[in-house]
């Protein structure tokens, strides 16, 4: 089986596969690096070097191997498993589910983006935590006045830039807009409300909201995590994953309570529901149609990744797993009040969208990335942005 | 000539590597370039398709401007500097040889290390400049930031072959051209930059193709970023393939990357004469 290389998660893989062995079965975990392994898989699957068991992120990036036909429909294994399915929260197990049938099971935590803050400089400037886009700008003036970057904005990678297009639209126009684009094709971004949810964004960079050097700033390297951590930065838009990074790179940060996060403003006359996420839903496990263990490998999405062990495994490593009642659990950890906020956000949104980079097919999300990045530096208008993606 | 040559059958074993890791798969890319595969599904031939779409894609284009521009614009910034040094270094004095193996040090570093390296100087925020120009971050600098990082780190390269080459300049010309009544700029005008002219060629084919096919320095630095400033022709060409999975359409850039490569080392020969160049060995 092959997964993403992650120094918390992999050993927690090994365990289920360790699991699954006493049990009587066989499996191998390989590891790759981000990039290498959406090249790898895409070269493998094809290929007699296929692997049984496949990491992915759901959605249209699973759409493109299950429309050519090489991963296996694990419906009826599932039903066979009520406990397995069971067990999942159904929203997130719907991200694997295409026309009708799942094409994966969830093996991690689910991963919202979540608007951040420094508690410490909203308190010094006499700022709310914004809860709707105009508390957002007079946040932005706030700091701005102050000399401190408003939002940290790891610009340099469009994905960063993408979350915030992403929030706007649904919550200026509903999620009911992008999910037209993803399933009747991209002249769907000519919708109006696109173009004027860019527009709202515009304002937002012109205002300055993201400062002037953002398009240097990389989020790999912690740019902006660190910005955010050492105060020269007051909020900063990121998936949930941002708050083990912060643990691990500025602890003090954390622990010291300066850290802040609030569910993405409201925008006033918006149609979006304001509980609506966007990011990863979670990650999957699949099965490849030319594996020779499909049985196998059938089975061990079924009987290991909802496991009591494996739960608390990725609990303990700061995860929220897409498993039913896991509140309890997330009580008992250190970082409890995070873990059950991520928790109960996903609980109670009316829709979680899976990020637009994963659920369009690579080609015109590739596309869609540098028209992105091209609109935050200003070289392209709201209008040129539309014009040049419902184009493809 | 022939006799003194050795036997054509030495060169098999470097054809039979030439023609399994470049010349096949080279036909395989041309073969590819007329087809449309995601990389998942068995390629499907769609005729010149690709071929069109490249003449009308914009971004193709300007990645083909940006690939010229910085091809140039390394070589004007790399050439003079590479040559200067690398006379001066000829000389035999201690000081220049150890301040030569201490210039000689970015070379040794791996690209994907300098680019990180640079990367984190340059920055914005933590970086050694502090306030100063976006070097990374500002579209119209960016450019020229990879070439000077690219400069960095090749000019040592280049002014180890200015130097060997100097080095090899018979002491008895300037003997002679001292006794003539030369000085410093008139020796280095008549003598040095004349005897150097078959190294300038060669140092300037590999400066001109090596930028061509630049890729690492730039994917690490920039990633072809801010928005598209620095995406060049290679780097536009492995994201259409290993972003957007649309091998079909990065082969047909690849094999225009190829001829512009082939053309580009055909016409700096030519131009410079290459092909008529006889040996400056004494004798012969």
């Amino acid at each position: 089986m092959w997964a993403l290389e992650d120094q918390v998660l992999n050993p927690i893989e090994q365990k289920s596969i360790d699991s699954f062995k006493a049990g009587g079965g066989k499996a191998k975990l390989e590891t790759f690096g981000n990039d290498p392994y959406k090249q790898r898989l895409r070269v493998a699957i094809g290929s007699p070097q296929a692997p049984d068991l496949f990491f992915n992120w759901g959605g249209g990036n699973l759409k493109e191997y299950v429309d050519a036909g090489k991963v296996v429909d694990l419906t009826a294994a599932l039903d066979e498993n009520k406990a397995a399915k069971d067990a999942f929260i159904p929203s997130v197990l719907d991200g694997a589910k295409l026309g009708g049938k799942y094409y994966g099971v969830p093996m991690r935590g689910m991963q919202p983006v979540i608007l951040f803050y420094n508690k410490k400089l909203f308190t010094e400037a006499g700022v709310q935590a914004p809860a709707t886009w105009d508390q957002l700008l007079a946040a932005v003036d706030a700091f701005k006045a102050k000399g401190i970057t408003p939002i940290a904005l790891a610009g340099s990678q469009a994905w960063t830039e993408l979350m915030w297009a992403e929030y706007v639209l649904d919550r200026y126009a509903g999620d009911a807009v992008f999910k037209n684009i993803r399933d009747n094709g991209a002249a769907g971004w000519k919708d109006p409300a696109v173009v004027e949810s860019f527009q709202k964004l515009k304002d937002l960079i012109d205002r300055g909201g993201f400062g002037n050097n953002f398009a240097s700033v990389g989020y790999d390297v912690g740019g902006a995590s660190t910005l955010l951590a050492q105060g020269k930065a007051a909020m900063h838009l990121m998936g949930s994953w941002e708050y083990t990074n912060q643990l691990d790179q500025s602890p003090d940060f954390v622990k010291g309570g300066d850290l802040g996060w609030v569910a993405f403003p409201s925008i006033p006359g918006g149609k979006g529901d304001v509980s609506n996420l966007v990011g990863n839903v979670s990650n999957f496990y699949s099965v490849t149609t030319d594996s020779k263990n499909v049985d196998a490998a059938k089975k061990f999405v079924t009987t290991t990744l909802h496991e009591e062990s494996y739960i608390d495994a990725l609990v303990a490593a700061g995860d929220v797993p897409p498993v039913v009642g896991a509140e309890e659990k997330l009580k008992k950890t250190p970082n409890a009040e995070y873990a059950t906020s991520v928790y109960k956000m996903v609980l109670d949104s009316k829709n979680f969208q899976l990020s637009w980079d994963q659920d369009l097919p690579a080609d015109d999300a590739t596309f869609m990335l540098t028209q992105l990045q091209e609109f935050f530096l200003g070289k392209v208008s709201p209008q040129q942005f539309v014009d040049a993606v419902a184009a493809r | 000539m022939s006799s003194q040559r050795p036997s054509g059958w030495y060169a098999v074993p470097a054809f039979a590597f030439f023609g399994v890791f470049a010349a096949l798969p080279m036909v395989l890319v041309v073969y590819l370039s007329f087809t449309t595969w995601d990389g998942l599904s068995t390629p499907a031939f769609n005729g010149v398709d690709n071929w069109t779409r490249l003449i009308q894609d914009g971004e193709a284009h300007a990645s083909v401007g940006r690939t010229l521009l910085l091809m140039v614009v390394s070589w004007l910034v790399q050439t003079p500097i590479a040559l200067l040094i690398g006379v001066w270094a000829a000389g035999k004095q201690w000081s220049r040889a150890v301040l030569s193996s201490i210039f000689f040090l970015p070379l040794l570093l791996s690209t994907a290390a300098i680019a990180l390296l640079w990367q984190v100087l340059l920055d914005p925020n933590f970086g050694a400049f502090i306030g100063g120009p976006l070097f990374l971050g500002d579209t119209d600098i960016a450019i020229y930031t990879v070439v000077f990082v690219i400069s960095w780190q090749y000019i040592p390269f280049h002014t180890l072959l200015y130097q060997g080459a100097a080095r090899a300049i018979p002491a008895s010309l300037y003997e002679a051209s001292i006794i003539d009544g030369a000085g410093r700029l008139g020796r280095f005008w008549n003598i040095t930059l004349p005897q150097l002219r078959y190294t300038i060629v060669t140092s300037s084919v590999l400066m001109l193709v090596g930028s061509l096919t630049t890729f690492d320095t730039v994917l690490i630095l920039t990633g072809g970023g801010p928005g598209t400033a620095t995406r060049i022709l290679p780097l536009h060409m492995y994201i259409t393939g290993f972003s957007g999975f649309e091998m079909g359409y990065a082969s047909t850039i690849a094999v225009v990357l190829v001829v512009l490569g082939t053309a580009l080392s055909v016409a700096v020969m030519r131009w410079s004469g290459f092909r008529s160049m006889s040996s400056q060995q004494e004798g012969s």
